[in-house]
């Protein structure tokens, strides 16, 4: 359903362009491609991980470890690693919805989902560079702050 | 930049990106294969998965990509310049949050822009609710998540970060501004 209206979406879009400017989306599409070779790597590695992750991976000690609502540790570490790690998040999702569907809570994962793209581990010399330290401790340290509440309400709500 | 310098530039991004697929394609076959050696059952099991993910990844990501091209082209970066930071109150923070949303580029892009607003007087929680939009509710993207999380988790996700990221905006601009006026 989703893929499909996104797919339509894009063709419609690109169609327009192509008519409208050629130019244009000659440049989108090699943009594009660009951008997929780039993150194919990661990709390939997470589509393996996914794999290993139900192969190996008992689905009860996926829910001992992640599975249990509420447990503050438990989000706390999550959040920590989704604020270190550098997955682009168009990559994190499947894996996000892989450990779901392989026993884990959702409020760990909204956990981990939230820190990756709220807080920037890796793109911190940039932030402090172009903002400053005050700005950039304090819009980190809310992000994370916020993240670990906001993996406790869809964990609660979902 | 001109026209020459970007096509070379892309040329080297085009190159290297391959060459690491490349790299990674070999390592991960030769870890898949020696695995294989021990545990075949698992790994079968586990290449049906990565069978299955693969193509439901194969069905959203070249057309999630595309429209971020389309977007790089269709709208330009001066857009956000123009708009963004003139207003203040409630209209200053939805001009925040659309230009945020829009899919084009990645975060360290948003930062030079974010800080040439702050130069030019923009709102700080203007900024600092565009930076957080940016960064966390871009339009393909949530497209993937309603794929690969569903529908439920999508909404209730970005509900709860776009509060959060106008209360940190906010927050932020309270210290930061208290602070100077101490000082």
């Amino acid at each position: 359903m989703v893929a499909i209206s996104i797919n339509l979406i894009t063709i419609v879009l690109l169609i327009y362009t192509v008519f409208k400017d050629i130019k244009k989306a000659k440049k989108a599409l090699v943009r594009a491609f660009i951008k997929a070779v780039n993150i194919l790597p990661m990709l390939l590695v997470i589509i393996v991980m996914i794999g290993l992750i139900f192969g190996f991976i008992p689905p009860d000690l996926i829910k001992s470890y992640l599975g249990s609502d509420n447990n503050i540790i438990q989000i706390v570490l999550a959040s920590l690693f989704g604020a270190l790690t550098m997955i682009p998040s168009l990559v994190a999702l499947p894996l996000a919805g892989s450990l779901i569907e392989a026993g884990a809570s959702y409020t760990p994962v909204a956990a981990f989902i939230t820190t990756l793209t709220m807080v920037g581990f890796v793109t911190l010399p940039i932030e402090l560079k172009e903002l400053g330290k005050k700005v950039t401790v304090l819009r980190n340290v809310f992000a994370f702050i916020f993240a670990v509440i906001i993996a406790l309400l869809i964990g609660g709500l979902i | 930049m001109n026209k020459k310098d970007e096509q070379i530039s892309l040329k080297k991004k085009l190159k290297k990106g391959l060459s690491n697929t490349l790299k990674y394609l070999v390592a991960i076959t030769i870890i898949l294969i020696i695995l294989y050696q021990y545990f075949p059952k698992q790994i079968f099991s586990s290449l049906v998965i990565s069978k299955k993910y693969g193509i439901e990844m194969v069905t959203i990501f070249p057309a999630v990509l595309i429209l971020m091209g389309l977007a790089d082209v269709w709208i330009p970066k001066s857009l956000i310049n123009k708009y963004l930071g003139k207003e203040s109150g409630l209209k200053g923070i939805l001009i925040s949050i659309f230009l945020g949303t829009l899919p084009t580029g990645p975060l360290y892009i948003a930062f030079p822009i974010a800080s040439e607003l702050l130069v030019k007087k923009a709102r700080l929680s203007n900024v600092m609710i565009f930076l957080g939009v940016w960064a966390s509710l871009k339009i393909p993207q949530i497209s993937v998540e309603i794929k690969f999380l569903g529908i439920k988790f999508a909404i209730l996700r970005f509900i709860f970060t776009l509060i959060s990221i106008i209360l940190i905006g906010y927050l932020i601009e309270y210290i930061v501004n208290k602070k100077e006026v101490v000082s």
